[in-house]
C-alpha cells in the first residue's frame, strides 16, 4: 500500500550493497570462515540491515551481544543500547518495532523466563521482531550449559520458532528469519534457538556470503497493523483494552485476535518452507527405525546412527528445523513407515517426543529419550544402545561401577 | 487438500480463522473463491456477480485509503469512489449501494453509530442494522481485516470480498491480493459489463439467531 521504493542496488552508509535477498543466500558466492557460534552470530547482523538491537549483555551463555556492540561501533547497526533487565529488554524492543524498526535481540536461560510476559504480547502486535535464544538450564541451581527445556515454553507464545543444529544454518536462518517474519501476512517475532555453548562457543567452519552485500531495509509500511499509532490497536489496546469491557463483543474480538496470530503462525508455512528448504530434513526414512530430533540433537543421532550402521542396524533421520510452524505433515510422512520413532533430547520433560505423540498415529512407536540435562553432554552411544535395548540386541553398558 | 470452505454464515459462535483450517492464500497473479485458488479474472467475474447480486451490496474503505498519506492512497480513493458510482448506476430499483468507511480500528463500542461507521472490533453490527448482504473490504490493515471478516462471518450471512494490497486474506468468502488502481477499476468494469446479467437476490442477509 505505501509507495515502494527498490532499495536493490544502492548502498547503505558502510558501502554495502542492498541485494534482493534471494540472490545474497542463494546465489551469492560464500567464503569459507572459522568462527564461533556467537561470532556467526555477529556476521550475520552486520549483513541484516538491522536498525535496533537492544542488549542485556548479564548471560554468560554467549558473547553476541557484546560482539553486536562493536558492530555498532564500527556503524552496522542503526542503534544498540543495554537495557535494565530482560524484561526490559523484551519491552523496548517492542516500543522500537512499534517504531518501525528492524528489531533484534539475544537472551537464554532465565533471562528468557524473566521476560516471558513479552513474547505473547510481541505476537499479539505483530511485531516481527528476531530474537536468538541460545539455550541453557532455567531453574535453579543454575546451569549456563545447553538445555533446551526454555523453547517449550515458547511454543505457545505465536511466536515463530526455529531450532538451529549448527552455526551454519545459525548464519543463514537469521538473514532469512527476518524475510519470512516480515511477510505482510506472517509479520511475528521469530525465536530462533540453539544449544549454548555446543554453538555459540565452539568453531566450525561457516560459509558466509560477502560482506559488501546487505538485506533490504524493512518496510514498515506493508505491516498489517499500522506503525506506531497510539491512538489504534495493538499500541490503543494496552490502555483500553478489551478486558476493561466485559461483554460479547470485546470477547469476540480478543477472541478473533488471537485467533488471526495462529492463523499467521500458519501462514508462513509456505514462507519458511521456501527459505529454509521445508520444515524438516530427512535421512533414510524407508528405515524401520527412525530418529527425531532437533537442535544439536540431530547431530548427536547422525553419530548414532553411524555406530548402529557399524552394527548393521539401519536407522533413518529427521531434523526438526521449524518448531513453530509445527512440521506435523511432514512429520508424519517421514515416519510412516518406522517401526520405532526415538526423540534424543537436552531436556528433562522430552516436549520434542510429546509434540511428536501428539502429531502421528500410533503414538506407541514414539521412545522418548534418551535424555539429558542440566548441561550434560549426550554420547552417541546411549542413543545407539538405547535404540538396541528397544529392538531387542545386546547393548554394552555405559555407566556404572566398572564392573 | 482441506474440504473446509469459506461460506457465508452465521457460521458458528466462534468460526475458526481459515488458515488454521488449510486455506491457502493465492499467489501472484491468482485469487481465492471459498478457499479455492482460482485465477485472477475469474475472481473480478464473480465478485461483480456477488454485487449486482446483492440487495445491500456496501463498500468499506479502510484508512490506507480513506487519508491522503500518499498520491498513490489519493488515487486509490479515488478509484473507490468511481466504482461506487458504477455500482449505483448498475443496480436494479430496490438494490440499495452503500459506502461505509472504517476511518481508524478504535474499539469504540458503544459510542459510535455502526450504521455510518464500521468498526473492526464489530462490524457485525454495521452488516446487521443495514442488512448488508455483500461488502468488500479496501484499504484495510491486514490485521484488522481478518479480525472483522471473521467475525462477519461467525454471525453473518454477509458474503466478504477483500481487495487486499498485500498478500489476501483467507477469511473473505472471495479475496483479491497485490491491490492497485488497475485491480479496482478492472472490477468497476466487470460490474459494467455484467449489469442487467444478474438476477438480485429477494431476501436481505439473514443474522445470528442469538444476537
Amino acid at each position: 500500500m505505501a509507495e515502494i521504493k527498490s532499495h536493490i542496488g544502492t548502498q547503505n552508509k558502510k558501502g554495502q550493497t542492498y541485494t534482493d535477498a534471494w540472490k545474497m543466500m542463494h546465489e551469492a558466492p560464500r567464503n569459507p570462515s572459522f568462527y564461533t557460534g556467537s561470532e556467526v552470530i555477529k556476521e550475520a547482523l552486520r549483513r541484516a540491515s538491522c536498525d535496533v538491537m537492544i542488549a542485556y549483555p548479564i548471560t554468560p551463555q554467549s558473547e553476541a551481544a557484546a560482539l553486536i556492540g562493536e558492530l555498532f561501533a564500527e556503524g552496522y547497526i542503526g542503534d544498540y543500547f543495554r537495557g535494565e533487565s530482560e524484561f526490559a529488554v523484551m519491552s523496548q524492543c517492542a516500543g522500537a518495532a512499534f517504531g518501525g524498526a528492524r528489531v533484534f535481540t539475544t537472551t537464554a536461560g532465565p533471562g528468557t523466563m524473566r521476560a516471558m510476559e513479552n513474547f505473547p504480547m510481541w505476537a499479539g502486535a505483530r511485531l516481527p521482531i528476531q530474537m536468538i535464544v541460545t539455550c541453557r538450564g532455567i531453574n535453579s541451581p543454575l546451569s549456563i550449559q545447553p538445555d533446551t527445556i526454555e523453547i517449550s515454553y515458547l511454543l505457545n507464545t505465536g511466536m515463530l520458532v526455529w531450532h538451529a543444529e549448527t552455526a551454519q544454518d545459525f548464519f543463514d536462518w537469521i538473514l532469512k528469519g527476518f524475510i519470512v517474519s516480515e511477510e505482510p501476512e506472517v509479520h511475528l517475532p521469530l525465536a530462533l534457538c540453539c544449544d549454548g555453548f555446543f554453538v555459540t562457543h565452539t568453531k566450525d567452519v561457516v560459509n558466509l556470503t560477502p560482506a559488501d552485500m546487505c538485506l533490504p531495509p524493512y518496510d514498515p509500511y506493508r505491516s498489517p497493523v499500522p506503525c506506531m499509532d497510539m491512538e489504534c490497536p495493538p499500541v490503543r489496546m494496552m490502555r483500553d483494552p478489551f478486558i476493561m469491557k466485559s461483554n460479547y463483543i470485546s470477547y469476540a474480538t480478543h477472541a478473533s485476535w488471537q485467533q488471526e496470530i495462529w492463523a499467521a503462525v500458519e501462514r508462513s508455512r509456505k514462507h519458511t518452507i521456501k527459505w529454509i528448504n521445508g520444515l524438516i530434513d530427512t535421512e533414510n526414512t524407508d528405515a524401520e527405525v527412525v530418529i527425531v530430533a532437533s537442535g544439536t540433537a540431530v547431530s548427536q543421532g547422525r553419530e548414532a546412527i553411524r555406530l548402529l550402521e557399524d552394527e548393521g542396524v539401519r536407522c533413518g533421520l529427521v531434523k526438526v528445523k521449524s518448531l513453530r510452524p509445527w512440521p506435523g505433515e511432514e512429520i508424519r510422512e517421514a515416519t510412516k513407515n518406522a517401526k520405532h520413532i526415538f526423540v534424543p533430547e537436552f531436556n528433562v520433560t522430552g516436549w520434542l517426543a510429546k509434540e511428536i505423540k501428539s502429531t502421528i498415529p500410533n503414538s506407541e512407536r514414539v521412545h522418548a529419550g534418551p535424555h539429558v540435562c542440566g548441561g550434560m553432554t549426550m554420547p552417541p552411544e546411549i542413543i545407539a544402545s538405547e535404540i538396541k535395548t528397544a529392538l531387542g540386541l545386546r547393548s554394552e553398558s555405559l555407566a556404572g561401577r566398572g564392573s | 487438500m482441506t474440504q473446509y470452505r469459506v461460506l457465508p454464515g452465521p457460521e458458528h459462535f466462534l468460526p475458526p480463522a481459515a488458515a488454521s483450517m488449510g486455506i491457502y492464500l493465492p499467489n501472484p497473479g491468482e485469487a481465492h473463491i471459498n478457499g479455492v485458488i482460482v485465477p485472477e479474472e475469474k475472481a473480478y467475474e464473480e465478485a461483480a456477480r456477488q454485487f449486482l447480486m446483492a440487495q445491500v451490496p456496501t463498500i468499506f474503505p479502510g484508512p490506507l485509503v480513506l487519508w491522503a498519506w500518499n498520491e498513490k492512497a489519493a488515487k486509490k480513493a479515488a478509484a473507490v469512489r468511481k466504482l461506487y458510482e458504477i455500482l449505483k448506476e448498475c443496480v436494479q430499483p430496490g438494490q440499495k449501494p452503500m459506502l461505509i468507511p472504517m476511518p481508524d480500528y478504535r474499539p469504540k463500542y458503544p459510542k459510535i453509530n455502526p450504521e455510518v461507521e464500521i468498526n473492526p472490533n464489530h462490524p457485525n453490527l454495521t452488516i446487521w442494522h443495514n442488512k448488508i448482504d455483500c461488502c468488500m473490504f479496501i484499504g484495510v490493515h491486514c490485521h484488522q481485516a481478518n479480525l472483522s471478516l471473521k467475525i462477519i462471518r461467525g454471525g453473518t450471512s454477509c458474503y466478504t470480498v477483500a481487495m487486499c494490497a498485500q498478500a489476501g486474506h483467507e477469511d473473505a468468502m472471495l479475496s483479491f491480493r497485490d491491490a492497485s488502481v488497475e485491480k479496482i477499476i478492472k472490477l468497476g468494469e466487470w460490474i459494467r459489463k455484467l449489469k442487467g446479467t444478474v438476477k438480485p437476490r429477494l431476501t436481505t442477509a439473514k443474522t445470528s439467531a442469538s444476537n
